[in-house]
């Protein structure tokens, strides 16, 4: 820095001295304050595993990892475990992925490749409106129309046209795994739809005019050319929305029917992780009952971070090759 | 020529299941704005927006403390989200290959899609249960934990839009570092930021999950930041799940402002970037 100084009297090279040692304390501030915020995000995470683990911690003593395989949740007897409750959640979310990802594939597939240009941007903002809507919208919503609508005239047309498998059989029940499966379905939509076509995006344009030019169909250029391209992300936007209906609460807590059981029937109400956290966090009488309910929520938090991170490696490998440089999912 | 027209008609098809889908997909938002409408528009007037809820059994009353108390406990969540969301991004932004930028995006990608409900568990052990009361603080904390992430991404991917050349022409005159990512490169970038940070705010706004068990939700007007209060969210919650006919309604019309809310919020703000990126790039 010194062979930068300017020639000129003494004093003035004093103040440019002054003014640069200045900048330079500046800048050592500045760069410690955006250590500091940097650093919080990672230390946040820390954070949040510590407390949750030791929060736990009586509750992993006592019942340690048969918590997750066990049937029983009897706060009265002190006994909790989380099994029914992780089926709930692997279920709904399953059933949600089933609905919603060839609803949303098609439509990132049709907006970036078929759609007409005026519709493009119209479309996927109207959609990701749906992803702006909060969770709790969608359990009123859910409560008071969807479930009528279910009940009387969709469940029983399912349960005549599929009657001969388990999971369409039983009484029909207004709150129910299968509608909470269908507003989660409703929700993850949009996330998927929205990284999908991102991820689509970033595809070039070589690879579907390579395809057209030997004579694909447009459908054809699509299948061959373009979807395989972009596998490993569109995976990755699956696993995304994944997480999403893994950890939802509130619209799930409203649908589900909350019953501590394990039903064949989707028709039967059921139970979700993040739903037993929402209904009885509050009603916990007994320490052991908080823990185990730190345990589930800890469940529930490892198992949303390793989705969202296998996640995120899948989509980053896709925008790594783009050529748009897209990176954020 | 036959096997072409079977290539070509299937192709058709496939379009058109596809198209199909789009109408599916848009449908279910059209279903739930005219639900609101329908249920919500009714009870809405002015005494809604002014009053506090009436008691159980009668009709009438508003959401006034609601109202309030999101203002209140949002604000709060934002005066701690924004600037360490803002200050990881502009750290991102700035050093790019260091491994802090590479571990902290990573992170906070992973807590983006962290149960909001377990963020609520983790403010609910760290204050509420130390403090014996429930409080906004311990809301507020909560949403700003969900807000970081968010925050942080917008800031770091509209900095990346900034022309480097910029940073360049700061630095040639003679500014500091420092100065020039604030008033330059920040300067530059800020509309797309504020636009990003009003995308976060709607967001959080809606979530009711991690207020359950740390803000909780009251019947009063309160404007005590270390006792329970009421917001929107939980209004729609607590009494969409009660008993009686007038409270569905109350429900209906306190999710229709929160919906208003949320959604004015995210449209304008998707308008707004659309525009003033315009205006960057000239």
């Amino acid at each position: 820095m010194a062979t930068t100084l300017p020639t000129g009297g003494l004093s003035r090279r004093a103040a440019t001295l002054k003014a640069l040692t200045g900048a330079v304390r500046g800048d050592q501030i500045f760069r410690i304050l955006l250590t500091t915020a940097a650093l919080a995000i990672p230390a946040l995470l820390l954070a949040l595993l510590a407390v949750l683990v030791r929060g736990a911690r009586p509750a992993i003593a006592q019942f340690g990892v048969g918590f997750a395989a066990t049937k029983t949740w009897d706060p009265v007897a002190g006994q909790f475990g989380a099994f029914p409750m992780i089926v709930g959640t692997l279920l709904t979310s399953l059933v949600a992925l089933l609905i919603a990802v060839p609803l949303s594939l098609g439509v990132a597939v049709y907006l970036t490749e078929f759609a007409p240009g005026f519709l493009r941007r119209p479309v996927a903002m109207t959609i990701e409106l749906l992803a702006a809507i909060p969770s709790v919208v969608y359990g009123l919503w859910g409560v008071f129309v969807l479930i009528p609508l279910l009940q009387h005239a969709v469940f029983p047309f399912l349960r005549s046209l599929l009657g001969f498998l388990p999971l369409f059989r039983g009484v029909i029940y207004g709150p129910s795994v299968l509608a909470a499966s269908i507003i989660l379905a409703i929700m993850i939509m949009p996330f998927i739809m929205s990284v999908a076509r991102e991820v689509l995006l970033a595809v070039p344009g070589s690879q579907r005019e390579a395809a057209m030019a030997l004579g694909a169909t447009r459908w054809e250029a699509v299948r061959t050319a373009i979807v395989p391209y972009a596998r490993s992300g569109l995976i990755g936007a699956i696993i995304l929305g994944l997480g999403r209906a893994l950890g939802e609460t509130m619209a799930v807590t409203m649908l589900i029917g909350n019953r501590h059981d394990i039903s064949a029937s989707l028709f039967a109400p059921g139970y979700t992780m993040a739903a037993a956290i929402a209904n009885e966090f509050n009603e916990a009488a007994t320490p052991m009952h908080y823990a185990a309910l730190t345990y589930v929520a800890l469940l529930l938090f490892v198992i949303t971070v390793l989705v969202n991170a296998a996640a995120r490696f899948l989509i980053w490998r896709v925008s790594r090759g783009g050529v748009s440089g897209r990176n954020s999912a | 020529m036959n096997r072409r027209t079977v290539r070509r008609v299937k192709s058709n098809v496939m379009v058109g299941i596809m198209m199909a889908a789009v109408i599916v997909a848009v449908l279910p938002l059209l279903f739930i704005l005219a639900s609101l409408l329908l249920r919500g528009a009714s009870s809405l007037s002015l005494a809604f927006f002014t009053h506090l809820p009436a008691p159980a059994g009668e009709s009438g009353g508003g959401v006034l403390h609601a109202i309030v108390g999101t203002l209140i406990i949002v604000g709060m969540a934002s005066l701690a989200g924004i600037p360490i969301g803002a200050g990881a991004g502009v750290y991102c932004a700035e050093y790019p290959g260091s491994r802090l930028s590479l571990v902290t995006r990573f992170v906070s990608d992973v807590m983006n899609g962290t149960p909001s409900i377990v963020v609520g568990v983790f403010a609910w052990t760290i204050i509420v249960a130390p403090q014996h009361h429930y409080s906004a603080l311990a809301g507020s904390a909560a949403l700003a934990i969900l807000m970081i992430p968010m925050v942080m991404r917008t800031t770091e991917e509209l900095l990346k839009l900034v022309p480097n050349s910029l940073r360049e022409a700061a630095l040639a005159l003679g500014y500091a570092r420092w100065r020039t990512t604030l008033s330059v490169m920040l300067r530059t970038a800020l509309p797309g930021i504020v636009t990003g940070t009003l995308l976060a705010i709607a967001r959080i706004a809606g979530e009711t999950a991690p207020l359950l068990f740390t803000a909780l939700g009251n019947q009063y007007l309160s404007f005590r930041p270390n006792a329970p209060m009421a917001a929107l969210p939980l209004v729609v919650f607590t009494y969409s799940i009660g008993p009686y006919e007038e409270w569905h309604r109350f429900a209906w019309a306190a999710a229709l402002v929160l919906i208003l809310v949320v959604l004015v919020l995210s449209i304008a703000a998707r308008f707004a970037t659309r525009q003033r990126f315009g205006a960057t790039r000239d």
